[in-house]
């Protein structure tokens, strides 16, 4: 009799726990943090293919998701080539990839890249994931989004995924800087201690 | 002659003032429309159009006008509440537009698609405390949905077409 109740106790358990693993969809998909992260070739406004492997000195990457078209993402432009400026020499360059169909946002084709990349001087590549083949394996889902690698021998690890800062309207008003943060642990050779943050943002056009 | 010539003068110069006056009164009122207030709030205001405990279904819609898919899908909440709205349904659509748009892009926008629905402003630009509190899986990319009555709760990450939209809607009237 207990043995029938402790089946049905276990019964009940295994059935409670599948209820709550169940993903309630599939954007949860993607990196997540301390996943291994791909190595990549994409275009380059340049016309050159860029993979974070020809980045020999690097000690890591800020890989951004951003493009055009998103007002977001144009008021996170001069940060981005802040965030750039400061790390790059640091070994921590941006990595910027457009993930957009071009189809649906014309304002994110190669030329307009080119364009804006020019008018804002832009200090890092900026490279278009024409197949949208890119943004998916991270788990992108809108621009923009940043996740920050680490280089190990075991890999490029994914450190951080989220926003850049805590004010999307005003610079200077910002409290936290969520990416600088995350990469100065690494620099220092501390944990991360925001892993994962939310912002609002354009959704990736597919 | 010279009396009809004057007259006309003075019946052209009576429309012309009339027709002024009325253009400024047209004015006047766009306006005075333009100027209605938009519900402004923080998330902490926001938060319990979120979590009311009524007999009504809520579609909550986050949206912004500089969202294209927003902006499309927008038609087919107007239509659901048209549809439902004796039902016990309300639509309430939750802009994310920038205030320093609000004159210049949501006013007009409201105006211009005549919408029907309760529209509500959230400026609260410390996302990464709140979006967690609309729903734990959310990105942060809209639009965004939740539909929700006192009993259940369901977060949609998605753009919806109206089918998609009533079927969603319809899990939740009996």
């Amino acid at each position: 009799m207990s043995k029938t109740i402790k089946l049905f106790t276990v019964a009940c358990l295994v059935l409670i726990i599948g209820a709550f693993t169940t993903p309630e969809n599939n954007l949860g998909e993607g990196y997540k943090i301390g996943d291994i992260a791909e190595d990549f070739s994409l275009e380059n406004i340049d016309g050159n293919m860029v993979s974070l492997s020809d980045y020999k000195d690097a000690k890591g990457f800020i890989v951004t998701f951003t493009c055009n078209t998103c007002p977001y993402a144009v008021m996170y432009e001069d940060r981005i080539i802040a965030l750039d400026k400061k790390y790059a020499p640091k070994g921590y360059p941006v990595i910027a990839i457009m993930p957009n169909n071009t189809s649906i946002k014309p304002g994110d084709n190669m030329d307009a890249m080119k364009e804006r990349a020019k008018s804002k001087g832009f200090t890092f590549p900026y490279l278009i994931d024409a197949k949208q083949e890119v943004f998916p394996k991270f788990g992108a889902t809108k621009t923009p989004h940043i996740f920050v690698l680490d280089k190990t021998e075991s890999g490029l690890i994914v450190e951080y995924i989220g926003a850049i800062d805590d004010n999307y309207k005003d610079a200077s008003a910002v409290n936290t800087k969520y990416v600088e943060n995350a990469v100065d642990a690494l620099i220092e050779g501390n944990e991360v201690l925001q892993k994962e943050t939310k912002a609002i943002g354009c959704t990736i056009k597919v | 002659m010279k009396l009809s010539t004057i007259r006309i003068v003075f019946l052209v110069g009576m429309l012309l003032v009339f027709g002024c006056l009325n253009k400024k009164k047209a004015q006047l009122i766009d306006v005075a429309e333009q100027k209605t207030q938009l519900e402004i709030y923080d998330f902490d205001g926001l938060e319990p159009i979120l979590k009311k405990e009524d007999n009504t279904v809520y579609v909550i819609n986050f949206w912004a006008t500089w969202c294209a898919p927003c902006v499309k899908e927008l038609p087919y909440f107007e239509d659901l509440y048209a549809s439902y709205k004796h039902k016990n349904v309300e639509v309430i659509l939750v802009s994310l537009d920038f205030p320093h748009q609000y004159e210049s892009k949501l006013k007009p926008f409201i105006k211009e698609h005549d919408l029907k629905s309760k529209i509500v402003v959230l400026d609260d630009v410390d996302s990464n405390s709140w979006i967690p509190r609309v729903n734990k899986d959310w990105s942060g990319s809209i639009p965004a949905t939740i539909i929700y009555n006192k009993n259940k709760r369901q977060f949609y990450e998605q753009s919806f077409t109206y089918n998609e939209l009533e079927e969603a809607l319809k899990k939740f009237l009996n």
